[in-house]
Order: structure tokens, then sequence, then C-alpha cells
């Protein structure tokens, strides 16, 4: 129980950093599509990088400078000119996808052993019983993805720009009217978001799943912008979303033993699972419920941001 | 990518909307092969030799071109009517399996298993478009989300009869069936794949395609559907309805491809069946700015690319995606300068804000909620 719950624990880091990123870009009202691309190419930057300088953490920058590339670009796209987000970021995707197969091909199995995210035990905390086992022996990484969802999640509903933040994507024109430069943020949020995407990448190639290999990622970038709207663009409630994946692709390695037949299908199912819950979160009954019981509904209900998708311009 | 509205274009700009792109693309491949360490001149010749050069070759190239255009025609219908069928790919996965499954269970001459593995492949792919139909219009689950879930599913049933019910006898391998009765192949000329019936149904399909957005009431009101689909609906345009329709239709179109792609270039099921040909049919629609006429020459140039990438990598050593990235390149490039164009447009005239430069559907708040 204690050796499952820090092995999804720890599993989930990179998949945080991708999916809070994500949520921060939207909140802000800029949907980066390009996830799957993004998040695969950041993770070969961080490995090849890091295999090149010897240096684990030279890789994470690397990776945090490629997601935030990547977002520039879609910033730009959507912000500056005007074009359909959804377009541009999905070109982007297939495109991330492509080079990062182009540009990897050479590093394919090489060891990553002496780059690895050393592990970490935190002092005293990891000597309690069972919850230090699951929370406090792990390595930075994990500790950063668990102390980013705190973070983001007191930020966001709990300090005056986490306010503007929220008001440049669901109302601008009211943010735009109280002094708040809409286009400005949506730049800057989008960018981090983007660099949060990358460090996700990077824990994969220097952490999660040590190594590269042909379409190492594959599925978690698409899996990221499912857990977005599962989580409501909540931070805290996309890591539980998080969490949740975590615990259906233990499931699924578990049930290999038991049914050895569907060996290669099994690994395929969290991601039809989850994609599946959101019919759930959309359900008209869940969301009566909620909106009867506003004290706990509101745990369970989430609306995308007003103004996700849209170009603003000052009359 | 040709403004759609050129009033104020010149010839020599207009040829620059389109090739600076080309040129950016054949750029940055060149430099990605200077890389690697090998010539770009002569990786382009490879390409073009590899995908052209020999009858063979010139018949795979037309038997990619097929599924390509077949899927792309069919996005061409989604996304008129506002949709982004992301579940394209698991569509084409579904056709090729209703292919295999006739081709594998029932014994008939090819004059009629040939049609019925077809027309089996279609209407898999019908439902499998219409189950990412029921999701958006019943399930409210955007359709990129409920489509990406629908292709994980085709995938993982896909492998599931590889390895499972449809194994080769002995040797459980995932590298697909046994190969199908030579009576359900698609008929070929000579020794190549080329298979002129293929290639006949994906002409049919886009002039299809064409006719009924440009020329039907169905298609007047798919689009209406697309551009304002709550107004449409106070009009009394049954939206779902058009909706799944539309879904229907592309869902037809790429089970079709996936069909082919099993009896005509295959002969087997593998467990990549869709080649990829419903994503990359997306970046076709959206370098074609959504119109039925432009898809077929651009899945030509797509399919000369990829094909070429491929027998590239067999003599230099150079990594067979240099064609996915050039494409890429290509088609983000010609958004931008989409986007460029206007936006110098909107700074010259700083009259009323005009709409985005692309068709594309917006995503609106409703949707992804």
């Amino acid at each position: 129980m204690e050796a499952t719950l820090a092995t999804i624990v720890a599993a989930a880091a990179p998949l945080i950093f991708a999916s809070v990123g994500e949520t921060i870009s939207e909140k802000a009202g800029v949907i980066n599509l390009s996830l799957e691309g993004s998040l695969m190419l950041s993770a070969l930057a961080g490995f090849v990088v890091a295999f090149e300088s010897g240096n684990t953490w030279l890789g994470f920058a690397a990776a945090a400078a490629t997601g935030a590339a990547f977002a520039a670009i879609v910033a730009f796209a959507s912000i500056t000119l005007w074009l359909n987000q959804i377009a541009v970021g999905f070109v982007l995707a297939i495109l991330g996808i492509a080079l990062s197969s182009f540009l990897g091909s050479g590093y394919t199995g090489k060891p990553g052993g002496a780059i690895a995210v050393p592990p970490l035990d935190i002092p005293i905390l990891s000597d309690i019983p069972f919850v230090g086992g699951v929370l406090f022996s792990h390595n930075i990484v994990v500790y950063g993805s668990l102390i980013l969802v705190l973070i983001m999640w007191w930020y966001m509903y709990n300090t005056r720009p986490g306010l503007a933040l929220q008001g440049v994507g669901e109302r601008p024109d009211a943010a735009f009217a109280r002094g708040v430069p809409v286009n400005t943020l949506r730049y800057v949020y989008t960018i981090l978001g983007g660099a949060l995407v990358g460090i996700g990448g990077a824990a994969f190639t220097l952490d999660v799943k040590l190594g590269w290999s042909f379409m190492h990622t594959r599925n978690f970038g698409w899996i990221a912008l499912a857990i977005v709207i599962f989580g409501g663009w909540h931070p805290v409630r996309v890591a539980v979303g998080v969490f949740l994946f975590g615990l259906l692709q233990w499931l699924a390695l578990d049930l290999q033993s038991t049914f050895p037949d569907l060996t290669q299908v099994l690994p395929i199912m969290p991601f039809v699972l989850m994609i599946f819950a959101l019919v759930l979160v959309n359900a008209n009954w869940l969301r009566d419920w909620a909106d009867r019981h506003p004290r706990w509904g509101n745990l369970v209900r989430g609306d995308a941001p007003s103004a996700i998708g849209t170009h603003f311009t000052a009359e | 990518m040709t403004p759609r509205s050129g009033e104020d274009v010149p010839g020599v700009r207009k040829a620059a909307v389109a090739t600076v792109p080309l040129l950016v693309a054949l750029g940055v491949a060149a430099l990605l092969v200077l890389l690697v360490g090998e010539n770009p001149i002569e990786a382009f010749r490879l390409i073009l030799q590899g995908s052209l050069g020999s009858a063979d070759k010139l018949s795979d190239t037309a038997m990619v071109w097929v599924p390509l255009t077949l899927a792309a025609a069919g996005l061409v219908i989604t996304f008129a009517a506002g949709l982004w069928n992301i579940g394209v790919e698991g569509q084409i996965a579904l056709g090729a399996i209703g292919a295999a499954l006739v081709a594998r269970e029932v014994a008939a001459p090819p004059i009629i298993l040939v049609p019925l593995t077809l027309v089996v492949g279609v209407l898999f792919g019908i439902v499998w478009a219409l189950f990412a139909g029921a999701l958006k219009t019943y399930g409210k689950v955007n359709e990129i989300f409920g489509g990406l879930g629908l292709d994980f599913v085709a995938t993982g049933l896909t492998i599931y009869l590889i390895i499972g019910p449809w194994a080769r006898p002995g040797i459980a391998s995932t590298s697909g069936t046994e190969p199908f009765p030579k009576d359900a192949w698609l008929p070929s000329l000579g020794s190549t794949r080329f298979s002129p019936l293929a290639v006949a149904l994906t002409i049919l399909a886009v002039i299809g395609v064409w006719v009924l957005l440009r020329g039907t009431r169905f298609g007047l009101k798919l689009k209406a559907v697309g551009k304002n689909s709550h107004s449409s609906y106070l009009l009394g345009i049954p939206t779902n309805r058009y909706m799944l329709g539309a879904f229907a239709l592309c869902g037809a179109l790429a089970g079709l491809a996936g069909a082919i792609q099993a009896t005509g270039f295959h002969y087997k099921l593998v467990p990549s069946s869709s080649g990829g040909y419903g994503f990359l049919g997306i970046l076709v629609v959206l370098l074609a700015g959504f119109r039925a006429a432009y898809v077929a020459p651009i899945s030509a140039f797509f399919a000369i690319v990829a094909v070429g990438s491929i027998s590239l990598t067999l003599r230099l050593d150079v990594d067979s995606a240099l064609g996915a990235v050039l494409t890429g390149i290509l088609v983000l490039f010609a958004l931008l300068g989409t986007g460029v164009r206007s936006y110098r447009e909107r700074k010259r005239s700083s009259t009323a804000p005009r709409a985005g430069p692309t068709e594309a559907p917006p995503v609106s708040a409703e949707q992804l909620g």
C-alpha cells in the first residue's frame, strides 16, 4: 500500500507539471493544444542537453526553454495574429512529434543513469511512518510538483495578481477597464505554462521514464489536456486527476499478470477511461447536484474560463 | 494558401504567399539534413526518386494519396460544420477492422467480396464517427477529447484483435494478422499496388464533397451550423442532426480509407492501420484553407514527401521523420502567413476589427466545459 502510493506520487510528477502548466495558460484564456508535441520535444531536449553536458539541471533548463518556445508561438499566433488557437496548437503538436523523432533517433537507448535526478529524503519528515514513505522519500522534482500545485492554488485564489489572471481569462474587458494589461499577461502566463510543460517533459526523460525512445511520451500530452478539463481548471483538482490517472495506470500494470492475453491492451485503458471520465464531469445530474449543494458542489464543478480561445482587443 | 478575399493582393504577392512557407519548410529540412552530416540536395533528390522514380514507387505514392485524400475530404465536411474531428484516426482504423472482418470471415468471388469489404469498412467508420458525435451532442464532451478517447479505443481494439482472436497461428506477434485471402485483395495493376478502383473512388469522393458544400441545401445549412450553431438552431436547423450527419459522412470516407489501406496496401490488418493519415489529413485541410478543391493536390504533395522520406532512410543516414517535419513546418508557416497578412490589413485599415483570418471553428467556453 505504502509502496504503491509512493509510486503513484512519484510517477505523477511529469503530468502534474504539464497539466498545471496548461491550466495556467488556459486560465489566462489561451489553449496551448501543442502539448503532445511540446512535451515530447522538451523531453528529448532535456535528455540530450543533460546527456551531452553531464548536468541534469541544464537539461531541465533546456526542456523549460523548449516548452516556453512552443508556447510563445501559440501566444504570438493567437494573441497578436488572432489565429485559431486549436489550429496552430494542433500543427505544433504534430511538428513537435516529428522533430523529436528526427532529432532523437541517435539517442534511443542511451544510458541515463549518470544524469538521473538524485533521490533526496527529507530529513525527519521521511521518518514519519507511512506518510514519510509516500510523500517525503522522493526527489526534488517530485517535491517540486507538489509544491507547484499548492503555490498555484494559493496564487490563483488568494493574491491580487492571481485575481488578475482569472480576470484575463474570464472577463478580459472588465479586467482591461480596471487597468490590467490583458494581452501582456496572456503572453506571460502562456509562456510560463509552456515552460512548466517543458519541465514536465524533462521529468519524464531524466526521472520517471529515464532515457529516450521513439515516441517516448506518447499520449501523455493529450492526456494532460484532458486532465485540465477533468480538473475543472483548478490546480488541486487537476492534481487529483493526475493521481487518479496514475492509479489507473498502476491498476492496468497490476492486472497484466491476471489477464496475460491483454498485456498489450491494458496499458491503453487508463487513457481511454480518463477521457470518458469527462462524460461524467459534464453529466447533467452531477451539475444539477452541484447546483443544489453549493458547499460540496464546488468541489466537483468547474467551468472553462469564459474567454478561453478568444482574442482580446482594446476598443 | 491564397487569401479568400484577394481583391487587393497583386499576383506577385499571391505567389509569395504560397511559396514563402514552402521555401521556409525546405530550408529547415535542408538544415536538419546538414545537421546529421548529409547532403540536402541529394536528400531531396532521393525523396523524389523514392516516391516517383519507378512504377512501383509511383503506385505506392498513389496508394498513400488515396487514404490521405479520403480522410482530408471527409474532414472538410466536419470542419464545415465547425467540428474538429480528431477521431478520424480511429475511424480509419475501424474501417480497416471492418474490411479485415469481411476478408477473413466471408468466402465469395472477388466481384462480391471486394465491394463488401469496402462497404463494411465504410459502415464501421460511420459507427465510430457517430460515437464521437453522440459524445459531443449528448455527452457534452468536446469532440477533440471524445475523438482522442475513441482513437485510443480503436488502437486497443486493433492490437487486441491482432494478438488475440486474429493472431497468426503459433506466433502472436504485433506485426499483423495473416495476409487476407487473395480474393479479398483490391484488384491492382500488374505487380504494383496501384488500384484504379481506389483512385476512382477517391476522385469521386472529392468531387462529391465539393458539390455537397457548394451546391446543396444540406451543405449550406451545414456551413450555417459551422459558422454559428446557436443562431442556426434558433432559425430552425436541427443542429445536432446536422453535426451527426457531418460526423457520419466523414466517418464513411475515413472508413473507406481504412478499408483500402487494409485490402489494397497492407493486405492484412496491422497495428497502426491508420498510418497517421487522419492527423496528416487535418494538416492537409488546414493548408487547403478548408476547401475541398485544394485537398487532392496538397495530399499528392504530402504523399510524395511521406513515401519519399521512407525510402530516403534506406539510402542516407537520415531519419524518415524528415518528411513529417517538412510538412509540419510548411503548414505552420502557411498559417502564420495568413495571420501576419490579416494583422497587417487590420493595422492599415483601423476600421472595425475583422474576424480571425482562418475559417477554423473557434472554440467556445460551452464547447470545452
